[in-house]
């Protein structure tokens, strides 16, 4: 069969049973869009900014646990990728974003729309390619969706000339498999090291699970739960392992890290012996490196090898899928007896005495927390909540528990602002039924605004809660606790009426600024099944994030509300983001 | 400490600026740095010196591993190996200073691959060591220009 290598290109996408793309042309990627434009099984998502194409693809790989696509043309194009191409890395997202590039004759030239896009991508994909000769075409996007989905996942950039989506070749067929000699990712699970876990476990009086985002993209839920049902061990997640195992069983302590529960942490720090799982100790889990987990023996189950004595050092590393691994582990603790761990539990049940995410309400102001408590109530909990970055995406992860993988869609590790609402987007694609919540910030829902229209060409209902406290509220409090009060640029003025906004775009808007008008708004709100509504409502201002571990402290160093009103942060803290 | 890191990449445009990238992004440090294609040509070989603490390389080699395009990645340094590196020195030969001049090369193993009236340009090859001590032992002044190839190395085992 005679095909140029647009269409050859579209014939790969079938095969690997791609259904969405998320996308935006230009001049490099028009063959590309002709032979869409002749395809009627795969759905193109036309957005209005590239960056929302990603994070649309984005959101969409996270719940569907499918490889999200996105196609942007040269240049400008690429770079407009880039951030939801580092936002999906730092968070091991299976994608492929394909992109154009110039014709091969005047790579190099400076021509029109041309930039390195390999270059420019190379530290924030997990792996890229530059493709001159349709030849190569078929091969490297089969090698593309299996480095994207397999190991530990992440983006592949594939940058595609204008020339090879123009020549015709006599295309045989999309590969059936690809043999990669230099990339073998699935490594069996070492029964070695599962002996000497299991030798620690036996003997742990203070165990803990420290469950991370690898639970959750290693769908894993069933056997976390096993495993910790079967142990009887207390569990924290982190922000991104959310939902992997349930919020509201008894045996999880919650979130741990900077806005952890005091619970989580403090039984971190007091732990001899703890079961990291799928999770990558960074920054705001640790803490100071040089006071986390004094006691604790470490057990680290990872994918990835490169995961493992990175920041922390590990006495078993476990390396593999996080299912093998845990089903390693129980198979092997069934003729074993566990220490008795009834002390360990009533310690940690004194430090959940504590409350930590008790907060002060004030009257006739709305606090962010019962903004999340009500949209919690008014979900039953089944909601998708993605979320932008700040305070409020750290209220929406303490105060909404989530009892089910795949439904707490953030960007954990790079922090993106606008990753929200383009994500909202995709994870409305993905599960169509599902009711899908964007939380966001009077600052963050500015920076992806533009995609309220694709959501309207595109019929994808979602509700934008919108805890408008004014401030980029975030570094406010930064600055409250570290810059004596000083609100650099923290304060936005002209913000827009958010009501008439979503109404221009065609959309439902709802402003809330009473109390007693916030339950019923998002009753509202919900109602409207096929209708995007934003719902504006008025919070506190001057209202932070607690519990808090302050920059450069330890676990049991925490921060609670009400009792520490005012964080103070040491010289080396102050050094630290 | 020093260590000796060799790889097999795959013979891709953009392998080498993956590697070099890697280690500026990671703020891991480069002594020196090697490519050159193999016998097999769809592989290049590839060394690296790098120093740090035990952590550190064992981060530098997994990171490398990680890299689609590498093949293979040893740390030489942790196996019996050997080592080489060739360097080109151009010296000012003042006649004053010829004797002189001539027992560093004698003691240095250098050749003499090219003489004019008042220059020499001296081959010598050796561990990295060698070539060091032959730039310290000729005197700073008299060193008109020096390149050096970098370290490459093998394992001396049959098979690792
Ligand atoms: C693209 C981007 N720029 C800057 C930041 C730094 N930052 C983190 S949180 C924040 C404030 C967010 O404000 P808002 O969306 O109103 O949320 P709030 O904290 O008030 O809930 C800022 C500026 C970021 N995370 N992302
Ligand atoms: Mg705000």
């Amino acid at each position: 069969m005679k095909l140029n290598g647009a269409q050859i290109l579209v014939n790969c996408l079938q095969n690997e049973g791609v259904e969405h793309i998320f996308g935006y042309p230009g001049g490099a990627v028009l063959h590309i869009y002709d032979a869409l434009d002749a395809c009627d099984n795969i759905a193109h998502i036309l957005v209005r900014h590239e960056q929302g194409a990603v994070h649309g693809a984005d959101g969409y790989a996270r719940v569907s646990g499918k490889c999200g696509v996105a196609l942007v043309t040269s240049g400008p194009g690429l770079t407009n990728a880039v951030t939801g191409i580092a936002t999906a890395h730092m968070d091991s997202i299976p994608m492929v974003v394909i992109s154009g590039q110039v014709s091969s004759a005047v790579i190099g030239n400076d021509a029109f729309q041309e930039v390195d896009a390999v270059g420019i991508t190379r530290s924030c994909v997990k792996h890229n390619f530059l493709v001159k000769d349709t030849n190569d075409l078929a091969n490297i996007v089969k090698k593309a969706f299996h480095i994207a989905t397999t190991g530990r996942p992440g983006p592949v950039l594939i940058d595609i000339t204008k020339d090879t989506t123009i020549t015709e070749i006599e295309f045989d067929g999309y590969p059936k498999s690809i043999n990669m000699r230099s990339y073998q990712p699935e490594t069996k699970v070492d029964a070695g090291q599962i002996d000497k876990a299991v030798a620690l476990i036996t003997q742990a009086k203070k165990p803990i699970i420290y469950s991370g985002g690898g639970s959750v993209i290693g769908n894993a839920s069933e056997m976390l739960r096993s495993f910790t049902r079967h142990t009887n061990f207390p569990i924290t997640q982190t922000l991104m392992g959310l939902g992997a195992y349930p919020a509201t069983d008894s045996q999880s302590l919650g979130m741990l890290g900077m806005h952890g529960t005091y619970e989580a942490n403090m039984a971190m720090h007091d732990s001899d012996c703890i079961i990291a799982v799928g999770a990558r100790f960074d920054d705001r889990i640790t803490g100071n490196l040089d006071k986390f987990c004094p006691y604790a023996k470490i057990i680290h189950i990872d994918i990835d090898p490169s995961s493992v004595g990175k920041t922390v050092g590990v006495d078993v590393a476990i390396i593999g899928q996080v299912n093998d691994a845990l089903n390693a582990l129980i198979q092997a603790l069934k003729d074993k007896k566990l220490v008795n761990i009834d002390a360990w539990w009533k310690q940690i049940e004194q430090w959940r005495g504590v409350d930590s995410m008790a907060y002060q309400t004030k009257s006739g102001v709305i606090k962010p927390q019962s903004v999340i408590e009500a949209l919690y109530e008014v979900t039953q909990g089944e909601a998708i909540v993605t979320s932008d970055v700040g305070q409020h995406q750290m209220w929406a992860a303490q105060y909404y528990p989530f009892d089910k993988p795949r439904r707490w869609i953030n960007s954990g590790g790079l922090g993106t602002m606008g990753f929200g609402l383009p994500a909202a987007m995709g994870a409305k694609l993905a599960d169509p039924k599902a009711d899908v919540a964007c939380v966001t910030g009077e600052g963050s829902i500015q920076m992806m605004l533009q995609e309220l229209s694709t959501m309207l060409q595109y019929d994808t209902p979602v509700k934008i809660i919108n805890l408008n406290n004014g401030y980029l509220g975030m570094v406010r409090q930064w600055q409250e606790f570290f810059y004596e009060k000083r609100y650099a640029m923290s304060y936005m003025d002209a913000l827009p009426d958010f009501v008439k906004l979503a109404e221009s775009y065609g959309h439902i808007g709802i402003k809330v600024e009473k109390e007693q008008d916030l339950k019923p708004a998002l009753i509202e709100a919900f109602k409207q099944k096929d209708r995007t509504v934003f719902v504006d409502i008025l919070t506190d201002p001057s209202e932070n994030v607690f519990p808090m571990i302050p920059s450069g402290a330890g676990h049991h160093e925490m921060l609670l509300a009400g009792r520490d009103e005012m964080a103070s942060v040491n010289d080396e803290g102050l050094h630290l983001v | 400490m020093r260590h000796i890191i060799s790889l097999q990449l795959e013979n891709e445009s953009g392998a080498l600026s993956r590697v070099a990238g890697l280690f500026s992004a990671r703020g891991f440090n480069i002594e020196s740095l090697t490519v050159a294609p193999t016998n097999d040509e769809t592989l290049s070989r590839m060394t690296i010196v790098s120093i740090g603490d035990d952590g550190i390389i064992e981060q530098i080699v997994k990171q490398l591993d990680k890299l689609i395009d590498v093949v293979t990645v040893t740390n030489l340094t942790a196996t019996e190996h050997i080592e080489r590196e060739l360097a080109l020195v151009k010296i000012d030969v003042n006649p004053n200073f010829r004797a002189e001049i001539d027992k560093h090369i004698d003691e240095h193993g250098g050749k003499i691959v090219d003489a004019s009236e008042d220059t020499y340009t001296v081959e010598v090859v050796g561990k990295s060591q060698r070539v060091s001590d032959f730039l310290e032992a000729i005197d700073a002044l008299k060193i008109l220009e020096v390149s050096r190839t970098g370290v490459t190395g093998v394992c001396q085992k049959r098979e690792y």
